[in-house]
């Protein structure tokens, strides 16, 4: 061991903890802050208390947001997995003359529309429509900006499907519903659970939508909602936000240790994994 | 609404355009009708929700319509009137400038290099600090972003906040005096998780023996990456730069830090608009700015599918 190494593995580790540090340090708010029994912004050791966590729960509206998230992603998860999987499976097997000039198109809608951009247009439209306030309204504008990438990760996951299982349950006589129902579908299934998982943790976090189109506080979600805790003076209320932010967040982590941990961390980024 | 950027747990970024011409062949017997009966109800929702406001975003945009008033009953055409007094905006100026600042600064320079440089480290790293690490990273990707805007108000609060505790600093209110600073340390930590696992996958392409040879000819750790890793990954430090500032510059999270504020010192693209249209209530004029964010986003991905196709 030279003692340049020496000196370049203490920078080595020195820079990997100022790393982690700039990563962990922001969220020692939402391990403390819930548990202090006078919460602030900064981070101490907590005072303990579940004191916090009665309030919350107590919240005229707090629990009532999270049925109001619970319900929008269910539904906007159930509809694009059914949907996409429909639809990728149709584009995976059947040449539908235009088939390549809809996966281009579908593949730049999947980044050029994005809500930022669409925002204005979806507001007067969901206006018109009738549709605001409406948390069915809010599933439906999540569902198509989900929808094509959606239907490009499935695809993928279809198009790695062997085709000789569906030859053989046709050899012996299976109809196609019955292919799709006993052959594709089970073999399909950890697509279908990573696109499903994958949906609702996107309509969870999000805000633009339901931001924009929701008016009434109970009808909210818990993303809009916890912008607006606020206690009788009109300043933050800070025993109710760390502890719906941790509450809130709970759900996004435990799917995305479940995803992992059954079927592995699939990289569906522009590479070639 | 594809993609927003403000919540990507698992980037939603379809590659593999090779695929795109993969075999077809209908071993079920689906058949072609039944086959766009398959494809009909999604196309539908995509053409209400994704296709159809974007087109209407140009005609939205050569209109006066409002939120109120006489305008919101009865809009009339203006023509390219909305486009020429972007001209001459000085706020729309403003925000243009600031999203360049936030992209330049968070994702062109932040996240990309943060990413490879914790992509390049964990090769090597002991399997707990590499897992741990990692785990930091990705939660900070995964949070709702709601919760992380908390998260960095709470950091940077000016009087009891983690920041100036550290520094030593009370007093300092950072997200009144240094805004874009804040918001490109924020988005910065946000993102990160992406460039990190594109670069980690990159990496594995590189062929050992030729970091070994590298290694046996004494190259400094700066002549081999110039040399023997950036060769192997430009393709995916193009790609990754081009997906993470398209992100970044629809973001909205910058909203929920700072408003746009103070005296519109952070109000980048997407927080313009939204206060055009929604404060404001000028919905013809923030159409318009909107088509334009719509053209730039096409611009960057026709260029990433570009470069996509020929690499693979």
């Amino acid at each position: 061991m030279t003692p340049a190494f020496v000196v370049r593995r203490i920078g080595f580790y020195t820079v990997i903890c100022a790393i982690t540090l700039f990563f962990a340090v922001p969220m020692l708010w939402i391990a403390s802050a819930p548990f202090d029994a006078s919460p602030g912004l900064g981070v101490r050791w907590p005072d303990w208390t579940l004191e916090n966590f009665r309030k919350t729960l107590s919240h005229p509206y707090a629990l009532h947001s999270m049925v109001n998230s619970l319900l929008i992603c269910i539904t906007t998860a159930v509809a694009v997995t059914a949907f996409a999987a429909l639809a990728s499976y149709a584009l995976s097997r059947v040449r539908i003359p235009g088939r390549d000039a809809l996966l281009y198109g579908l593949l730049l809608l999947s980044s050029v529309v994005t809500g930022t951009a669409a925002m204005v247009p979806i507001f007067v439209m969901m206006f018109q429509l009738g549709l605001i306030d409406s948390r069915f309204g809010v599933a439906l504008v999540m569902t198509g900006g989900l929808l094509p990438a959606a239907i490009f990760i499935l695809k993928d996951f279809v198009d790695a499907v062997p085709k000789s299982y569906e030859e053989s349950a046709r050899v012996f006589g299976a109809s196609t519903l019955q292919i799709l129902r006993d052959v594709v579908l089970p073999v399909a299934r950890p697509g279908l659970a990573t696109i499903l998982v994958w949906a609702f943790v996107n309509s969870w976090g999000n805000f633009l939508v339901p931001f924009l189109l929701i008016r009434s506080i109970d009808k909210q979600p818990g993303a809009v909602l916890l912008q607006t805790f606020t206690d009788e003076g009109g300043s933050a209320n800070l025993s109710v936000i760390p502890v719906f932010s941790l509450l809130f967040s709970i759900p996004v982590v435990v799917l995305y240790l479940l995803v992992n941990s059954r079927y592995g961390f699939r990289f569906h980024g522009g590479i070639k994994s | 609404m594809a993609t927003p950027p403000e919540s990507v747990p698992v980037p939603p970024v379809p590659g593999r355009p090779a695929r795109v011409r993969g075999p077809a062949q209908d071993v079920a017997g689906l058949g072609i009708g039944r086959a766009v009966g398959f494809l009909a109800p999604a196309l539908l929702l995509i053409g209400a929700f994704l296709v159809f406001p974007a087109i209407w975003t140009i005609y939205i945009g050569i209109t006066n319509y409002r939120l109120t008033g006489v305008e919101a009953v009865s809009p009339s055409i203006v023509g390219l009137s909305n486009y020429t007094r972007a001209l001459n905006d000085a706020l729309f100026h403003n925000a243009l400038w600031l999203t360049l600042l936030f992209v330049l600064g968070s994702a062109i320079i932040g996240q990309n290099i943060l990413g490879f440089a914790l992509a390049w480290t964990m090769r090597r790293a002991r399997p707990a600090v590499r897992r741990t690490v990692e785990a930091l990273v990705l939660l900070a990707w995964i949070l709702p972003s709601t919760v992380v805007a908390y998260l960095w108000i709470a950091f940077f609060d000016r009087d009891t906040g983690t920041l100036n505790s550290i520094l030593g600093t009370q007093g300092t209110a950072w997200l009144i005096d240094y805004p874009m600073v804040c918001l490109v340390l924020f988005n910065t930590w946000r993102g990160t998780a992406f460039s990190m696992m594109l670069y980690s996958s990159a990496l594995q392409a590189v062929p050992p023996s030729q970091l070994e040879s590298a290694r046996m000819v004494g190259a400094s750790g700066w002549q081999t990456l110039r040399d023997i890793v950036f060769p192997h990954i430009r393709g995916h430090v193009l790609t990754n730069t081009l997906l993470i500032s398209l992100w970044t510059a629809n973001d909205f999270s910058p909203f929920l830090l700072t408003k746009g504020g103070p005296n519109h010192e952070s109000e980048t693209v997407p927080v313009y608009i939204y206060n055009v249209a929604l404060q404001g209530g000028e919905l013809g004029y923030s159409s318009a700015i909107s088509f334009l964010l719509l053209i730039a986003n096409l611009l960057v991905a026709l260029l990433y599918l570009r470069l996509l196709r020929r690499r693979s």
